[in-house]
């Protein structure tokens, strides 16, 4: 469990692994197996080899093998070369920092070596601006306090300045000591908490003391942060290699899977299903064709007695030739146009952030089309909704309001005549404003002092106490310098006892180097600090006041002070030391010890802390719940902060027309009865217009989550708002987890790095690069600048990419099953004995290249313009719980491809009978005939047309002629001067025409009839866009959004149960249920014209 | 295609204004990233509809007309002779009557010509029922033996009919040439011989690059099960246009394949007497055998389908168009009106 690193002792140091970075998945030797393997644990991958292999066995094979194997290798070649090419930028980098050269000692000389040979326990020097290239812990720098500065953003995002110090042992060595230092770390085994490192550390003699001296994460310079403002610093190597906490964190997370890919991986085994049954039935029938009649047909020379494999040869040949019917090219048009959404997203101006010049990005280019489909949306509060820059505005010092008629304390004139005054109260309010902190002061050479925080709240508290002439000048080791009035006050900073979600508070200890008196300063929250007060003291104002911030969306934090005694704090010292150095449950121990020190504290008030909301916010989240989403809060904020900023951002409506149900309590029965008695009130409003959202917090969250789960998922599905305040990280996370389980798609979007989990876990995870650091952003599959950009990344991007990818596969199966009805329809004309109508180049070609390019220019198909959808955003609802690519859309796309194979089929076979009834004549005709048929289908089927796909479309008609053209040149091939003999034919067009009247014909008059006499709402918005179009885009659009936001608005309170019965339960079957059972039942009014709709859209939707 | 939908310049031009075109690194603006493409959107509008079937009727009657008038133009003489050919007293066994050498399978027949038929006449044999698209007949030959004499031993596809006993190949090898068609005719037109011309019947692509001038046939027809027609051994395969046509296997078990041509006119009424060799057997899985004369046009021989069916789809759009023109004078209906609109449709809280 244990790691001992001997330092500088090259006897030892075999025993772990060097320093080469590896994030290579692949070897040279492993990586065809290895890719293979991948690449053959999809099922679809593992039916084409089989298949494959089938078709060596010539006695089945109606094709030439080749025409499997062809797109089988094209596809994994294609698959494998972009892993390769990953890879290789993997090595090439892995290569860079691998060969860097660094210093490090040996046999007590300064030596430059690759970073790849560092060994655990050498020493390694750094100058300023190097790369820490493992992970070190710090025994010596240039500074002589022994500190160093380094920045670690390449590790958690955050772009601040981080001290760190050497180990008390170490203090005062210099670098010729440094060259010959001894000793052994007692390290935990390697992990990925870049948060801790409990560890000891022991010099052997000569070198002083053999102490043992604990080492914490301030005193580690770990793997790929950077070293600044310090000439150098040297350390001993811990972890090298793939072992260090950069290095364990990395992983590869889960492939997500979209509803879209289930859905298609859903088809795909239907339509799998139904090949096994057309193959068994017809492999009958072919077997006893072949003993009743073929028997008869002498020229076929039957033999009387069979190989025992015999009745297999027809089944398995038909199975052959069924095998196109799942078209081998879809998963990688699939991929392709995935990736081309991603990059549209990533390209897009609008959603680049202006003031940080960040565009937005798709980490994920697989999930395009589950954005959607999103049907719930977790957000964060602080940071997501709001910008995250604090700014102090308002406290209340020994019970006087400050900045309360004004709105800004800095500028109230009783604030400043107070400080001005020099109020002892005042005074010492500002003193831990400026002292009781982690914040780092950074003077400029021209002076200015800046200040590097790593949380924004302390970053105002020193700005704001700045500005009231408490300034925070240096802090150099222990020693802190605050320039009050121009009179210089230097204190020694003794201790800090660090933040903690857990404990919601923070002190230091000081003392003041003019009185030698010790002070404990304390800032925390007010659940965590008030009751920390000492005894006696009027502490009603504070929660008054703490109340009174809350309604107004402000943050408060209340300070606290206490005079320490000498041996009080001796005494107390000695247990944090003690607790510090501690290797088991660390954190807990030294929580404890401070909870002996932080009380009977004077509360000196209150600060409030404002987070404005980020622009656009209220509009964003309107449009989106327009759209049929829901919004969850989910926040660590306090309940009246979030209710407000709920209320601020449109998140609720305040009384007459929203209503808040509160679950609360604080034992398991008081929680159960406050779940109950909200369920009820739900389930009776439900149908009233009235806005309601419950509101929980982290206490009763957890009761209810351990035990009154079915409860709270009913409360879940029936309410279409909630905030959950004080919820903890992997609270977050389990409500995901709640509302994935019922089956919605769900989105999580945050900022920080308590959103990670949540964000990991949600069905699509959006990250704002926010001020927090880019640690959920990282995680996340989206990130974004701000959180306005969300509604353009849902309803454009993906609902375009829904609708695009909907077409697009269902398009492939059309296409795929076309040319397999016309093998089967054939082989009823050739004594079904599994003969192939069309050769083997064709088929290869037809699903590898004339099927696939035209269809792929539908990433440029644009049903409605982005206005249009951000005017009408409930045309979102076409796109949720799969409802443009579900079984009954997909019947209707199977039975367009029966139809058309009939016609081709038999007009071909009547157009070229008798004389011209030659076998390859009629295969191309019947393949032109099909190729016809997929341009007109393609053409009918997109919304618009720009160049490139008129170009792709006829492009590849074209280019379908001149392939035809040179193979026909070709005599080895099969079908030399076939194309040439039937294009100087008048009755080959006259066919080619007449195959395509037939079969668009009643498409187009369907169609055409849907699309007046019954349109769907987007059949309407676009016959509305492009006959009105001109007015809407030069008339006055805001009235028009206004006007149709009126319209709507009533009606987005009663979306929740139009969804409801709405929701058709095609995505899953045991889920479905339980909404079922929940949607009211008593609408049966509203239920039977929305189902009228839906059924009215589904037929829409056939054929489409 | 119905495209005359409205260029959308207006898509982008507002926000397009506004925006401010910063020079930003990251995102490269270009209309196509910006997915602002100039497109055309085209509307199914009742007119466009409409004109497109009015036109596809209008376009498709007239074709077919011509189609129909085509095809009736050619003339054609069938007759089953399949049956008829057999002596009455063998009617019931047919089997053992075609299978014996010994039979006289020679069998006259009298056909009358209808119309005047223009030369080059062209004759025809057409088999019913004969699967020459079956999967193990159409794979049985070797392309590469009957283009060069070096590949003479590829006879692996041509099982069961690849090698003799002896195993040396058989060339031509395979079920479709072991089952070469072998009835003969002879024509006389009012009682004069009438040549057939036998040249040219096959296609000059096969003669040249398919079927070698130097391969010649060798252990043909050699074995205890004799097929159809023997060929003579000193004509290279690359004459033998009996057997390339036949060689070019039909996908329909109804198929026709050129014997020859007759290059004189008949007149209309003259009688045509035909001297049938009836040697191929049908008989075993009741398949028919016809002799069909037939003359030419530019939409080839006689097949009505072509034309009926253009005459059919021409009148049902001018139907489907004339039912839209109703249709949307009795039952008018507003394009793109936002009350059909299912949200603007419920008002809310109806349904209590």
């Amino acid at each position: 469990m244990k790691r001992f690193v001997y330092i500088n002792d090259d006897s030892c140091q075999d025993s772990y692994c060097d320093n080469r970075i590896s994030n290579r998945k692949y070897t040279l030797l492993n990586f065809l197996p290895k890719n293979l393997w991948e690449q053959f644990r999809r099922f679809m991958n593992q039916y084409f080899l089989l298949i494959a292999c089938l078709q060596l066995w010539s006695l089945i094979t109606p094709v030439n093998p080749a025409s499997t194997w062809g797109p089988l290798i094209i596809i994994f070649a294609v698959s494998a070369s972009k892993e390769a090419w990953d890879d290789y930028n993997r090595y090439l980098l892995d290569k860079q920092a691998n060969e860097k050269e660094v210093w490090v000692v040996k046999n007590g000389v300064r030596k430059h070596i690759q970073a790849q040979d560092i060994r655990v326990g050498s020493i390694v020097w750094l100058r300023e601006n190097d790369e820490v290239p493992c992970d070190l812990v710090l025994i010596g720098t240039s500074e002589p306090l022994g500190i160093c500065y380094v920045e670690t953003a390449a590790l958690d995002g955050e772009t601040d300045l981080k001290t760190r110090v050497i180990p008390p042992t170490c203090v005062g060595l210099d670098s010729e000591q440094l060259h010959k230092i001894k000793g052994v770390i007692e390290c935990p085994n390697p992990d990925k908490d870049i948060r801790r490192f409990d560890a000891n550390m022991r010099l052997f003699p000569p070198f002083i003391d053999n102490d043992l001296c604990p080492l914490t994460i301030n005193n580690t310079l770990l793997q790929s942060c950077y070293l600044r403002y310090t000439e150098w610093a040297c350390g001993v190597a811990v972890y090298t290699g793939n072992e260090t906490k950069l290095g364990m964190s990395r992983g590869i997370p889960e492939p997500k899977l979209t509803a879209v890919d289930a859905m298609i991986d859903k088809l795909t085994g239907a339509i799998f299903l139904f090949q096994i049954v057309v193959v068994i039935v017809l492999g009958f029938a072919g077997n006893v064709w072949k003993d009743t009649e073929a028997r008869k047909q002498w020229y076929v020379l039957y033999p009387n007695e069979g190989p025992w494999y015999e009745l297999l040869v027809i089944p398995l040949r038909f199975e052959l030739l069924c095998s196109i019917m799942i078209p081998i090219s879809l998963k990688v048009s699939l991929d392709l146009v995935k990736s081309v959404y991603a990059k549209f997203i990533d390209w897009d101006e609008e959603m680049l952030d202006q003031e940080t010049d960040t565009p937005s990005h798709a980490a994920n280019t697989a999930i395009s089309e589950d954005l959607g489909q999103v049907e719930y949306i977790l957000t964060d509060k602080t940071g997501t909704l709001t910008e995250n820059r604090m700014i102090f505005r308002r406290c209340c010092i020994n019970g006087t309001f400050y900045g309360n008629e004004s709105g800004d304390a800095l500028k109230d004139v009783e604030m400043l005549n107070a400080v001005a005054s020099n109020d002892t109260h005042v005074i010492r309010f500002l003193t831990v404003m400026a002292l009781c902190n982690t914040v780092m002061p950074v003077k400029s050479n021209s002076g200015t002092i800046s200040y590097k925080a790593q949380s924004q709240d302390e970053d105002a508290l020193v700005n704001a106490a700045a500005r009231l002439h408490m300034v925070l000048i240096s802090k150099n080791g222990n020693t802190v310098e605050i320039n009050y009035n121009g009179s210089i006050v230097q204190f020694e900073m003794l201790d800090i006892l660090e933040f903690t979600s857990d404990r919601k508070r923070m002190s230091v200890v000081v003392k003041d180097c003019h009185s030698g008196k010790i002070f404990l300063l304390s800032k925390g929250a007010d659940e965590a600090t008030l009751p920390c007060s000492i005894p006696g003291q009027q502490i009603r104002t504070y929660i008054d006041a703490v109340e009174q911030y809350a309604q107004l969306g402000l943050r408060t934090l209340v300070l606290g002070w206490r005079e320490l005694q000498e041996d009080e704090y001796r005494e107390w010292s000695r247990m944090f030391k003690e607790a510090n150095s501690t290797l088991v449950d660390r954190e807990w121990k030294i929580a404890e010890v401070c909870q002996r020190l932080e009380l009977d504290l004077e509360i000196l008030g209150v600060t409030a802390i404002e987070d404005r909301l980020q622009e656009g916010v209220p509009e964003t989240i309107e449009i989106l719940r327009q759209a049929g989403i829901n919004f969850w809060m989910l926040t660590g904020d306090k309940q009246s902060t979030a209710i407000q900023v709920a209320l601020q951002c449109n998140f609720i409506s305040s009384e007459p027309k929203g209503q808040l149900l509160f679950i609360n309590g604080k034992t398991e029965d008081e929680v159960a009865r406050s779940l109950e008695r909200v369920l009820l009130t739900m389930r009776i409003t439900s149908s009233e217009p009235k806005d309601l959202a419950f509101v929980v917090d982290g206490w009763a969250l957890e009761i209810i989550l351990k035990q009154y789960k079915e409860a709270f998922t009913e409360l879940a599905i029936l309410s279409r708002t909630a905030i959950c305040c004080r919820v903890t990280p992997s609270q977050k996370a389990q409500l995901v987890e709640l509302l994935k389980s019922c089956d919605y798609r769900t989105l999580a979007i945050g900022d920080g790095g308590n959103d990670v989990r949540m964000i990991q876990q949600a069905d699509i995870g959006v990250g704002i690069s926010g001020r927090e650091g880019l640690q959920a952003a990282r995680a996340a599959d989206y990130r974004i600048g701000k959180f306005r950009f969300l509604k353009r990344l849902i309803l454009v991007h993906g609902r375009y990419s829904y609708n695009r990818t909907a077409f697009l596969s269902q398009y492939s199966f059309y296409k795929s099953l076309l040319i397999c009805f016309i093998q089967i329809l054939f082989s009823f004309f050739s004594g079904i004995s599994g003969t192939s109508l069309f050769n083997s180049v064709s088929l290869m070609a037809y699903n590898v290249f004339y099927t696939s390019i035209p269809v792929m220019a539908s990433i440029l198909d644009k049903d409605l313009s982005e206005k249009t959808v951000m005017q009408h955003p409930q045309i979102l609802i076409y796109c949720q719980a799969g409802r443009l690519i579900n079984p009954s859309t997909f019947a209707g796309w199977f039975g367009r491809s029966l139809y058309h194979a009939l016609v081709v089929f038999l007009i071909s076979i009547h157009a070229y009978a008798d004389e011209k009834s030659e076998m390859e004549e009629l295969s191309m005709v019947a393949l032109s005939g099909c190729i016809w048929l997929q341009a007109f289908v393609v053409m009918l089927e997109m919304n618009s047309f720009t160049l490139l796909q008129f170009l792709a479309i006829w492009g590849n008609f074209v280019a379908f002629y001149v392939i035809n053209f040179i193979v026909s040149n070709i005599p080895s091939a099969g079908m030399y001067t076939i194309m040439f003999r039937l294009c100087r034919q008048p009755s080959y067009w006259i066919t080619m025409v007449l195959i395509v009247a037939v079969g668009m014909g009643p498409v187009l008059a369907l169609k055409y009839f849907r699309y007046t006499y019954r349109p769907s709402a987007i059949n309407i918005l676009q016959q509305a866009e492009r006959i009105r179009g001109p007015i809407y885009s030069l008339g006055n659009l805001e009235s028009q959004l206004k006007s149709v936001e009126k319209d709507v608005a009533s009606l987005s309170l009663n979306q929740p149960k139009n969804r409801n019965s709405v929701y058709e339960p095609l995505l899953s079957d045991s889920p479905t249920a339980t909404r079922r059972s929940i949607g009211p039942s008593t609408f049966d009014l509203f239920q039977s014209t929305q189902s009228r709709l839906s059924s009215s859209y589904l037929r829409n939707c056939k054929n489409n | 295609m119905n495209t005359t939908g409205v260029p959308a310049p207006g898509s982008d031009g507002a926000t397009d204004g506004s925006a401010p075109r910063r020079n930003s690194k990251k995102p490269k603006y270009s209309r196509f990233t910006q997915q602002e493409l100039p497109a055309c959107k085209p509307l199914l509008t009742p007119g466009i509809v409409i004109a497109t079937f009015a036109i596809i009727g209008i376009v498709f009657i007239p074709i077919g007309l011509i189609s129909l008038s085509a095809s009736k133009n050619v003339v054609e003489v069938v007759d089953r002779y399949d049956a008829d050919c057999i002596p009455d007293q063998l009617y019931d066994d047919k089997l053992s009557f075609i299978r014996s050498s010994e039979t006289n399978k020679t069998c006259t027949r009298k056909l009358v010509v209808p119309k005047y038929m223009k030369s080059p006449i062209h004759v025809y044999y057409q088999l019913d029922n004969f699967y020459q698209n079956h999967r193990r007949y159409v794979k049985s030959r070797s392309d590469k033996q009957l283009q060069t004499t070096a590949s003479e031993h590829e006879t692996k596809l041509c099982e069961p009919e690849g090698t003799t006993a002896d195993g040396s190949a058989i060339v031509p090898c395979g079920l479709i040439a072991w089952s070469l068609f072998n009835d003969t005719y002879t024509f006389s037109v009012n009682k004069k011989a009438t040549p057939v011309n036998k040249k040219n019947i096959a296609w000059q692509s096969d003669k040249k690059h398919k079927f070698g001038s130097n391969v010649y046939p060798k252990n043909f027809q050699n074995g205890a099960l004799i097929g159809g027609a023997k060929l003579n051994a000193s004509i290279p395969l690359s004459e033998q246009e009996d057997l390339i046509v036949w060689m070019r296997t039909a996908a329909l078990p109804t198929f026709r394949k050129l014997y020859g041509r007759i290059e004189v006119d008949i007149a209309a009424n003259e009688e045509i007497t035909v001297v049938i060799e009836n040697n191929y057997n049908t008989y075993s899985f009741g398949g028919t055998k016809k002799l069909v004369l037939s003359t030419a046009t530019w939409i080839g021989g006689k097949n009505n389908f072509l034309g009926l069916a253009y005459l059919t789809i021409g009148g049902l759009c001018l139907f489907l168009a004339l039912g839209f023109i109703t249709l949307y004078f009795f039952k008018p209906r507003t394009l793109g009106d936002p009350s059909y609109l299912s949200w603007n449709r419920n008002p809310s809280g109806s349904p209590n």
